[in-house]
């Protein structure tokens, strides 16, 4: 047996060929539709970054870090997280390993490698818009010094916005704000507010000060003024208290996704920022949608219990919730049709989803993860898929994927759509 | 359309599609075809052959360009104690490279629930030569 598993390796041409089969099949031209996160590999970047680092000292660690650990810079100067994603090497990331190997895409499209590699996803899932996200960094809001974090988070912020942004305006971004310095992200809102690419802010929600704090007042504030959506996007921090009884990464993983925005959640309820700041328009990236129901449920049961201890609210915590917005991936689709259907009234879906691919890290979902929902009206299907975002991030409604696997350069593709499984069941 | 014996239906091909010469394939090779518009994995596994359409029954990954992986196994002692992990090599799984499920390399089979099947194809050997019909 060991003879097969030695061939139990072959190179991939193209890891998203299906996917484009699966737009073509579904007419994705059609109508627009948007990412709200994907993301790119920041930390092989630090070269180009490092000298956009203000501080001198700081920039100096970070360029010592390079010169003494190479690629691992990253996490030598930011933080790092245990990690399995690929299951041991079972799955392959096309961002990571594939194509590349084949073509230079960059030199092809005279573009940042960051940018095409980018363009090149979108148009293989009929993608027109994206919210580029970094990815070691979501990991950054641990960091013990903050000044660190606020050096890292405007030397990415400038690199991003002056070098790569201006390349291409289907590729915006969610701006990060250091939010362990209330002040620093206050200074980012006035800087970067108006820049263009830049479609709203976004925290990375593991991290330890309580997000109904006073001090975040003056942030709420200036992001209500401008009508900017702060997103709170989900990680796993298996070094959080709780998580390191657990001894796999499927545990740390399924459990720190949805935690950590269940807690800033909580709190952004229970303390009344939807009635402080009633403009305020919050996001939540990357937590699937289970927890939603979940936390509607454990809220609007205890509230109802405990009204005196939540003075500010005039409606249930689930009211408030329906007010916000929630980016769809990792989808879980294993419940019953009639749940999810329940469960997509119940978060009022049609006006509050965004998808979302998260490509392209381990447990993306393509577009037709939505479109094939049994349940949706194609209006519902439409908005989710990119409505709501175009009109969320006042991002245009024209199509700028290609319109098929042939103009995306493929050779046409043929045979009839078969639906991605919606439930196990 | 015929179902096999295990009651799944399988595709008919317009016309059979030949593949290559059974002496290319040594043991674990595969090779992707385009059958009536699909595109099918062929692989060799302990001499015989297999045949499933390059679509993965989660998001429609190419799953036939996945890896091989053993069967993972967990070691369990008679009083209930876990000492380990090890790979169970007789049972090849087929991973499909987007997010990871595995199918019996043999059968098709889902091994996170073995009632589905990957769609499979009947592959034929003609002398040296290989089919999938
Ligand atoms: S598409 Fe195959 S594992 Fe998801």
């Amino acid at each position: 047996m060991s003879e097969l598993y030695d061939r139990g390796k072959i190179q991939i041409e193209n890891l998203l060929r299906n996917a484009r089969a699966q737009a073509d099949q579904r007419g994705f031209d059609r109508f627009p539709i948007v990412d709200v996160d994907s993301h790119h590999y920041e930390d092989r970047r630090w070269d180009e970054i490092i000298p956009y680092i203000e501080d001198d000292g700081i920039r100096d660690w970070a360029r010592a870090m390079t010169e003494r650990s190479g690629k691992a810079a990253a996490t030598t100067i930011t933080t790092a997280q245990v990690g399995n994603q690929e299951v041991s090497g079972r799955i392959l990331r096309a961002g990571r390993n594939q194509l590349a190997d084949l073509r230079d895409l960059s030199a092809e499209q005279r573009k940042h490698d960051d940018v095409a590699r980018m363009l090149w996803a979108m148009d293989m899932m009929g993608i027109d818009y994206t919210i580029m996200f970094p990815t070691p960094m979501l990991h950054l809001s641990l960091h013990p010094a903050a000044e660190v974090e606020v050096a890292l988070a405007r030397a990415y912020t400038r690199w991003l916005t002056e070098e790569l942004l201006p390349q291409d305006d289907r590729i915006r971004t969610l701006a990060y704000l250091p939010f362990n310095d209330p002040e620093a992200s206050l200074r980012m809102i006035e800087e970067f507010g108006d820049t263009p690419g830049v479609v709203g802010f976004m925290v990375t929600s593991i991290r330890y000060r309580p997000v109904h704090a006073n001090e975040y007042a003056p942030v709420y504030a200036a992001l209500q003024e401008r009508g900017l959506p702060l997103a709170f996007h989900a990680a796993y921090n298996w070094h959080e208290q709780s998580m390191t009884q657990l001894n796999k990464f499927i545990s740390a993983h399924a459990l720190g996704f949805s935690f950590c925005n269940i807690i800033h959640m909580t709190n952004m309820i229970v303390n009344g920022i939807p009635e402080r700041f009633p403009g305020l328009k919050l996001a939540w990236v990357e937590s699937g949608l289970a927890w939603i129901p979940f936390l509607m449920q454990r809220l609007d049961n205890e509230y109802l219990m405990r009204t005196s201890e939540a003075p500010l609210l005039k409606r249930l915590p689930s009211d408030y919730m329906r007010d916000m917005y929630f980016s769809t991936q990792p989808m879980e689709r294993t419940a019953p049709t009639g749940m999810m259907r329940e469960s997509f009234e119940m978060m009022n879906a049609e006006n509050t989803l965004l998808y979302s691919s998260d490509y392209p890290h381990w447990d993306f979902d393509v577009p037709s993860v939505i479109y094939d929902l049994p349940f949706l009206t194609d209006r519902a299907r439409h908005k989710i898929l990119g409505g709501n975002a175009c009109e969320l991030f006042g991002l245009p409604t024209d199509k700028r994927a290609p319109a098929s696997a042939a103009e995306a350069g493929l050779a046409p593709m043929v045979g009839e759509a078969v639906p991605v499984a919606s439930t196990l069941s | 359309m015929p179902v096999s014996e295990n009651g799944t239906a399988q595709e008919v091909a317009a016309a059979r599609v030949l593949v290559g010469s059974a002496s290319d394939f040594r043991e674990g090779d595969r090779k992707l075809v385009q059958v009536a518009g699909r595109t099918v994995g062929v692989f060799r596994v302990e001499g015989r052959f297999y045949a499933y359409e390059n679509t993965c029954l989660h998001q429609g990954g190419p799953v036939c360009e996945g890896r091989y992986f053993p069967k993972m196994t967990a070691v369990v002692t008679g009083d209930g104690r876990v000492l380990g992990e090890k790979y169970d090599e007789s049972e090849p799984h087929l991973v499909c490279p987007w997010h990871g499920w595995e199918f019996d390399l043999r059968t098709g089979e889902f091994c996170g629930d073995r009632s589905k099947k990957l769609r499979s194809y009947t592959v034929e050997t003609e002398g040296d030569e290989v089919y999938v019909a």
